[in-house]
């Protein structure tokens, strides 16, 4: 059908210049971490002599191992709430055709219109009020009551298309409404599991407004609020902000390359509904 | 609703609305859980940041008042609240104009033949799923008056162009837009891409067949086909665009003296480091004005070119 022509080799030329441009600011920090403080090099030639001893130094000064730690306790258990209280919750709603599971959903569905500016301030009253602040489960608990709305409309629009057959099945089998969702319905989600997952784990570990608020001060930060923090202590040592800065994009850069199909599809196609 | 039948075994005959009714049909309270959780996390803290924003509290005091609409009169005389409200709508409408002609054309370029096109797909949509807050300083940094972008155009003999990125107030606004660009035109790509694969080839070559060249093809066949993801994509920066935050804060805070300053910026120094609580809850209501407007829109043009 389509054939490399002479065309397709100028094309490919030009793409591969528009990529090396786009990697730049991505080797700059790369390049950035790797020198050596005192490097005499020019600034956008690589390393004379790479060192990892940047990297050694952000971790011991950072708290970034403990941020880490953090990050990942706060997005496992955010993804893991969010999967079973969203699709629990898609199940009946998408099921039951009363007019009240409709008006449920719909009440679900407003909360995609709701940046998550407006609830800010209040909900910074409410978590310091009950003594949340510098607890993870703060972070945990409104993270996972934002993420609902997006998470059962995609639930909800999946489930509509699994045929009801394999429940009555169940049901006749005598099994009960709970162990028809567990063992018979909850499998069959897995491929929306998937994108709900990844959708939740980026945005969970890439979360910065919030967690500033409710664990800024306090010894439990996650990653980016660590970093944060770190930004601000050694304002001019570049070389070891941007080793920081690439130890807490690690974790979730090295998940994308590993599973770059899946993410992208998540991302591609969490949002057609 | 139906609760699960005891026995289900001896339930004959099965009625014809047993999809309904008949078998161990979901139960209403598995809803409960999430229902609870949201209405706490969101729903009760929307509904009480719009009444904040009616009242004069500072979020500390014991004692407020009610003051109707003058929070909202505050923004409109407030220099940093117009700039704010200018800067976002500037920077929303900028970014999703700039990231999605360079998504669409970065889309058609990896969506042909190229060896690297692989490769070019993976490495081009990477920055979307880096930290927000990451790319800001790393940025930062990148555009300082001493930074790798001046030095790269003076490399190649571009000097005439160093600027003060992120310094003088009529350039930083553009640099931040060019970082936002730079993070998410991955994201633009990756659903035209999706969009451009889903055009069947016959329909394309039918076309050529019929005598239409690459630009007819492309005005008259692809990009009609394309109506869904473009309207995806530019909600989608529209709304993101809207909502910035982030990169504004790590790169300039809202500076220089707030001329890059968001919305959500702006919200936070005021109700966070200014004790203007209910100033902060006003403009946390234009926002979410702006992203309801852009999502009810979106809503309109899909459920019309979906039929």
């Amino acid at each position: 059908m389509k054939r490399y022509t002479r065309k397709t080799l100028v094309l490919e030329i030009g793409m591969i210049l528009v990529g090396l441009l786009f990697m730049f600011p991505i080797y700059m920090l790369v390049n950035l971490a790797l020198k050596a403080p005192g490097d005499q090099g020019a600034a956008i030639a690589p390393p004379t002599q790479p060192t990892l001893q940047n990297f050694v130094e952000a971790w011991n000064v950072g708290n970034l191992g403990s941020g880490l730690i953090n990050s990942t306790l706060v997005t496992v258990t955010v993804v893991v709430l969010n999967v079973v209280l969203a699709a629990s919750a898609a199940y009946p709603l998408s099921r039951l055709g009363a007019r009240w599971s409709t008006l449920t959903y719909f009440a679900f569905l407003v909360g995609l219109l709701i940046p998550m500016q407006l609830a800010l301030l209040p909900m910074y009253q409410t978590i310091r009020d009950l003594g949340l602040l510098g607890s993870l489960w703060g972070v945990i608990l409104v993270s996972v009551g934002q993420g609902l709305p997006f998470s059962i409309f995609l639930y909800s629009g999946f489930m509509r298309t699994l045929p009801v057959e394999f429940e009555e099945a169940a049901a006749l089998d005598g099994a009960s409404a709970f162990r028809t969702f567990w063992s018979v319905v909850f499998p069959l989600l897995r491929p929306i599991t998937g994108t709900v997952a990844i959708l939740n784990v980026v945005w969970t570990w890439n979360d910065f407004l919030q967690p500033l608020l409710y664990l800024s001060g306090s010894q439990r930060k996650t990653i980016t609020v660590a970093v944060y923090g770190f930004v601000g202590q050694y304002g001019a040592q570049w070389n070891l902000i941007f080793a920081g800065i690439l130890i807490s994009i690690l974790p979730i850069l090295i998940l994308y390359f590993f599973m770059q199909r899946y993410i992208v599809q998540g991302f591609a196609g969490g949002l057609k509904g | 609703m139906a609760i699960a039948p005891a026995a289900p075994q001896v339930k004959t005959p099965v009625p014809k609305t047993r999809r309904h009714r008949g078998y161990a049909s979901p139960v209403w309270w598995f809803v409960i859980p999430a229902a609870t959780l949201y209405t706490f996390a969101v729903l009760v803290p929307a509904v009480r940041g719009g009444l904040f924003s009616l009242t004069d509290w500072d979020g500390v005091s014991p004692t407020w008042e009610w003051v109707g609409l003058s929070q909202y009169g505050n923004i409109l005389n407030d220099p940093n609240g117009m700039t704010a409200v200018k800067n976002t709508l500037l920077i929303a409408a900028a970014v999703t104009i700039i990231q999605n002609v360079l998504g669409l054309l970065i889309a058609l370029g990896v969506n042909s033949v190229i060896k690297s096109r692989t490769v070019l797909r993976v490495l081009i949509f990477a920055p979307v799923v880096i930290t927000s807050i990451a790319v800001g300083f790393l940025w930062q940094n990148l555009l300082a008056p001493n930074g790798a972008v001046n030095l790269a155009l003076e490399a190649v003999g571009l000097g005439a162009l160093r600027q003060n990125w992120l310094g003088d107030p009529d350039v930083a606004i553009w640099s931040i837009i060019i970082v936002v660009v730079w993070q998410f035109v991955g994201y633009s790509m990756v659903i035209f891409l999706a969009g451009l694969q889903g055009i069947p080839e016959e329909v394309i070559e039918a076309a050529a067949i019929d005598g239409a060249g690459p630009v007819q093809r492309f005005r008259y066949v692809v990009l009609p086909m394309l109506a869904p993801a473009i309207t995806i994509n530019l909600m989608l920066s529209l709304i993101g665009g809207f909502k910035l935050f982030d990169q504004v804060f790590a790169m300039t805070k809202g500076g220089p003296g707030g001329a890059t300053n968001t919305i959500s910026t702006l919200l936070y120094t005021n109700a966070f480091q200014l004790g203007r609580f209910a100033y902060g809850a006003a403009l946390a209501v234009v926002l979410t004005v702006f992203v309801a407007v852009a999502s009810g829109i979106q809503y309109k043009l899909l459920s019309k070119q979906e039929g």
